[in-house]
């Protein structure tokens, strides 16, 4: 059995790069033959190194070697799981904290962004991973907390922290309703409406040029600032901080992280996060036993556009610039990817999928181009050989795994 | 030797849907040419045992022999090729199809167009009703008519072994009459091994040669069905008495 | 001119434009058809086609072929790219959606998106960022009925448009393979317990219906000139909203909705503001899938959860 599908997996994947071969470099003018030969040999490699680990994985040495090694294995995983939960949280703050210290700007800035993706990951995973649902147009709701900053600063004059709570509002209305049509459908329909409505949003972003100026974008936001007390001469007064230093950008978006996995811990061990899980597990069952499926899946769009429309604001005032293009669907899929490839459902996952989705292009920043390539061959190979994600939630990996489970007990 | 070969063995044969151990442990015997019923009631495992012959629903554990052929690891296409043939549970005709079509369907596998026309000539006398409504989509049929469709559609195979998923189910009394007097046409015009899959179980042991009684996956009984129409255990739990 | 001319006008690049979305359409219906999955992928089967047919016909223009045999250029250009692009999809079918076919639905359409992203950056990558040209060889000349001025090139797609369809429709009601692709796509373990082999029709599928999508790929490079690696993308969006509004599964739906879109669209841009044309899809395709989500003509669709 294992023979066989070995050598029809090593055809068809031998196949698919010899066709892409004559696409790949083959300009209608001129060729260029080392172009089209790195690209064919990083996907024949990449193919090559699944085959070969597969093979490794069935063949009889590989599994006396781990069986030995498993002892040895499981001791350094007890140990590292004995560890209460506390101290890597701790560490990792620590680490966060020191970070803009030893980085420089550039380092600095590719934390922002991380942290930036680390929150519309986790708002994400409230509607995928909590609740259950499909949604491909969350940039949407990043791009509506932006815009708000942005029209509200440049044309009313008003400052960050009033913008937030706005902006979470229009987030939420958005949230409703981009959910409200999408309550009776499931699945495949899902899919299409979200990625409709992300779609939709960005076009009239694009195209409602007294608005927004369309394709231009807006530009000089003031930088979000802080507004502290303080004595001095005679009374009390109020000072305005603008934040234009990088490092204390960081430290603000670093504080909504913070907020963010607070609030999203919360969610899910609460009242609330129970019901999502049983409308995701059986919703007619649910709906049966009084659980307000309606109210819930909306709440679930709602809390997850806020916290978007939160960091979209931040991201509009760090720039002091944005445009209908930061918003497209590439980067609603990127957001998805990190729910997916962190694990559905999962918090410490999706942290860690954001970091290696954000930080990891900038350190091989040769490889830049190919970043998207890679994306998209991670995310299918992530599905069809580990769909709970790196770091799994242990409901997802029993929910997704129950359909093969007695197809493996024959062979 | 080749004649006292069963045409289907099932040894010890175990099934799980999930975490569910639907059989557990059936041994069914089926000689060539007559007619074996297995009966139940619902949710014994009759119809897995159907599935898991036919390797929709792969066995775990035991052996099924077709022929003195293993089987249990084989894809239900290759099933099919060996000459096996079902009408299964809910009838499965295709809707979107046209009673001719879904013939068509069940002679997929043979190439002599004569031998075809002749079949479906002789499928069309069996249940005149399918020839009247030959054009019509399967999906618009009567239950009757649809279990009609089902039954002539694996005539169409030109099985060996023919398994009939509770035929009786949902029709009305006079139509489940003329459904198995059929049955016992076909096994008689043919010699096609039939094994009959069935709840209603006075019609079954009825036209029957030897009957497998099913509880919760297990096969508690089996005798000749003229024994087993007589036997108390079976009237009382079966036959309504 | 005249309303007699401009309706004819408009009459015809309506149905141009209809049977290049029926032909896409149609590639999505049946692979949805018959495995449940929205093939993401789709669009980027369509610009790989348009890519194909452009490497074959520069290369037969090189040698002066297209001048002296059009009509066997055209034959080799369509057959090469819609060929290579039927291997692609099959390909694409065994490596990253066959194993998931007992899947959840999340993994199987995260995994069609993944094969999507990995494409279109592919084709970026190899044939660059900005438009690509076809080289002109349908000319610009035509005719005129009244005042209405169609063009030979037009006319031409849409009769290849056409007899592709009309071909898919007899291979489909016509022919064994035909008839068992529509009895796996209507129930597969019946199918297998007549002795269909299942996974090959399933490979079929994949050959024919990106071959479709291919085909139209080239049709819109061979006329409006030009091919970009991420043209497919809003395509693919028409041909899903197509699929969705005939009814997703049924092929004379998805030939109808590609119709129905091409009227709309071509209507929008002679009578309203045509950068809102592309929001007015996106509406269109939500209001169906809202309102009426088997669509026209269509079996519904798996309402399995995600």
């Amino acid at each position: 059995m294992v023979q066989s599908d070995l050598k029809k997996f090593f055809v068809y994947s031998l196949f698919l790069g010899i066709l892409i071969l004559p696409l790949v470099g083959f300009a209608t003018t001129t060729f260029n033959a080392s172009r089209a030969f790195t690209v064919w040999g990083l996907f024949v490699g990449v193919l090559a190194f699944g085959l070969i680990t597969k093979g490794i994985r069935h063949s009889g040495g590989y599994v006396n070697l781990s069986d030995s090694l498993a002892p040895a294995r499981n001791k350094i995983k007890d140990k590292l799981l004995a560890v209460p939960a506390k101290y890597y949280i701790l560490a990792l703050l620590a680490f966060a904290v020191i970070y803009p210290m030893v980085a420089n700007r550039y380092l600095v800035d590719v934390g922002i962004t991380c942290l930036i993706y680390i929150v519309l990951g986790l708002g994400l995973n409230i509607v995928v991973g909590l609740a259950g649902l499909l949604d491909l147009g969350y940039i949407a709701f990043y791009a509506v907390g932006a815009y708000t900053y942005s029209l509200l600063n440049l044309n009313f004059g008003i400052p960050f922290w009033f913008c937030i709570p706005i902006g979470i509002g229009f987030g939420c209305i958005a949230g409703c309703i981009i959910g409200y049509p999408t309550l009776k459908m499931r699945g495949d329909y899902l899919a299409i409406v979200t990625m409709g409505f992300g779609e939709i949003i960005r076009l009239m972003l694009n195209n409602w040029d007294n608005l927004t100026d369309g394709p231009n974008g807006l530009y000089g936001m003031a930088k979000p600032t802080l507004i502290y007390p303080s004595i001095a001469d005679g009374g009390l007064t109020w000072v305005t901080f603008h934040l234009k230093s990088l490092e204390s950008l960081y430290f603000l978006v670093l504080g909504i992280a913070i907020l963010t996995v607070i609030g999203v811990q919360r969610l899910d061990r609460s009242r609330i996060g129970r019901a999502w899980v049983a409308i995701r597990e059986d919703e007619v069952a649910a709906e049966l036993s009084g659980v307000p499926t309606m109210w819930l899946k909306l709440l679930a769009y709602a809390l997850g556009a806020s916290f978007a429309s939160v960091v979209g604001g931040f991201f509009a005032a760090k720039l002091s610039y944005t445009n209908p293009n930061f918003f497209i669907f590439m980067e609603s899929c990127i957001v998805l990817c990190i729910v997916v490839l962190g694990g559905v459902g999962s918090t410490p996952g999706v942290i860690v999928a954001a970091v290696i989705l954000s930080a990891v292009p900038e350190i091989f920043r040769d490889l830049q181009s190919y970043r998207m390539l890679a994306f998209g061959a991670a995310m299918a190979a992530m599905m069809v050989l580990k769909p709970e994600g790196l770091i799994p939630a242990t409901r997802r990996k029993r929910e997704l795994h129950a359909s093969d489970h007695h197809q493996h007990e024959e062979s | 030797m080749a004649n006292d070969q069963p045409i289907l063995q099932l040894k010890d044969v175990h099934t799980y849907y999930g975490n569910i151990h639907a059989l557990k442990g059936v041994s069914i015997t089926i000689p060539k040419g007559g007619i074996v019923c297995l009966i139940g009631a619902n949710g014994a495992g009759k119809s897995t045992t159907l599935m898991t012959t036919f390797g929709i629903q792969p066995s775990t554990k035991g052996e099924i022999f077709y022929q003195g052929r293993a089987i249990h690891k084989l894809q239900p296409e290759e099933i099919a090729a060996l000459g096996m043939a079902q009408s299964p549970e809910g009838r499965q005709i295709f809707p979107n199809m046209s009673v001719h079509e879904n013939l068509e369907m069940g002679a997929y596998l043979r190439n002599n167009k004569k031998e075809i026309a002749k079949d479906l000539d002789w499928v069309f006398t069996l249940f005149p009703r399918l020839q009247e409504r030959t054009g019509q989509l399967g999906g618009t049929l009567s239950g009757g008519e649809q279990q009609m469709l089902a039954i002539a559609r694996a005539l169409m195979q030109k099985p060996t072994l023919l398994l009939l998923d509770e035929p009786s189910l949902g029709l009305a009394p006079k139509l489940v009459e003329v459904i198995f007097e059929t049955i016992q046409q076909i096994n008689r015009d043919s010699g096609t091994t039939i094994f009959l899959v069935e709840q209603n179980a006075n019609m079954a042991l009825g036209i029957s040669d030897t009957g497998y009684v099913m509880e919760t996956g297990k096969i508690v009984l089996t005798d000749k069905s003229s024994v087993l129409l007589e036997s108390e255990q079976v009237k009382k739990a079966y036959l309504g008495e | 001119m005249d309303t007699t001319s401009f309706l004819i006008q408009q009459l015809i690049n309506a149905i141009f434009l209809g049977s290049i979305f029926s032909l896409i359409a149609l590639g999505y219906t049946m692979v949805y058809g018959i495995i449940q999955l929205i093939n993401f992928a789709h669009g980027e089967m369509f610009t790989a086609g348009s890519f194909a047919g452009l490497i074959v016909l520069a290369g037969l223009q090189k040698v002066g072929f297209v001048d002296s045999h059009f009509i066997l250029s055209m034959v080799l250009v369509f057959g090469l790219g819609m060929a290579y692009v039927a291997v692609l999809g099959v390909s694409i079918e065994q490596v990253a959606y066959k194993p998931l076919r007992n899947a959840s639905r999340l993994a199987a359409i995260l995994s069609a998106l993944g094969m999507s992203i990995f494409l279109s950056n592919g084709m970026m990558l190899s044939q660059g960022v900005s438009d690509r040209g076809f080289p002109n060889v349908l000319g610009w000349e035509g005719f005129k009925i009244f005042d209405a001025k169609i063009s030979y090139g037009q006319v031409f797609i849409i009769i290849l448009a056409f007899a592709l369809m009309y071909g898919l429709w007899i291979f489909v009601n016509s022919t064994k393979l035909g008839k068992a692709m529509r009895a796996t796509a209507q129930n597969k373990s019946m199918a297998r317990m007549l002795g269909i082999n299942v996974d090959k029709t399933i490979r079929v599928t994949f050959m024919i219906g990106p071959g479709l999508g291919a085909a139209a790929g080239i049709m819109v490079g061979l006329y409006y000139g030009s091919v970009r690696f991420d043209m497919g993308f809003i395509y693919m969006i028409k041909a899903f909203a197509a699929a969705i509004l005939g009814g997703i599964g049924s092929i004379p739906g998805a030939m109808l909705g590609g119709m129905i879109i091409g009227f709309v669209e071509v209507a929008w841009s002679a009578f309203l503001p045509s950068e809102w044309k592309d929001v007015t899809t996106f509406v269109v395709m939500i209001l169906v899938l809202y309102l009426k989500p088997s669509g026209l003509l269509g079996q519904s669709a798996t309402e399995e959860k995600v």
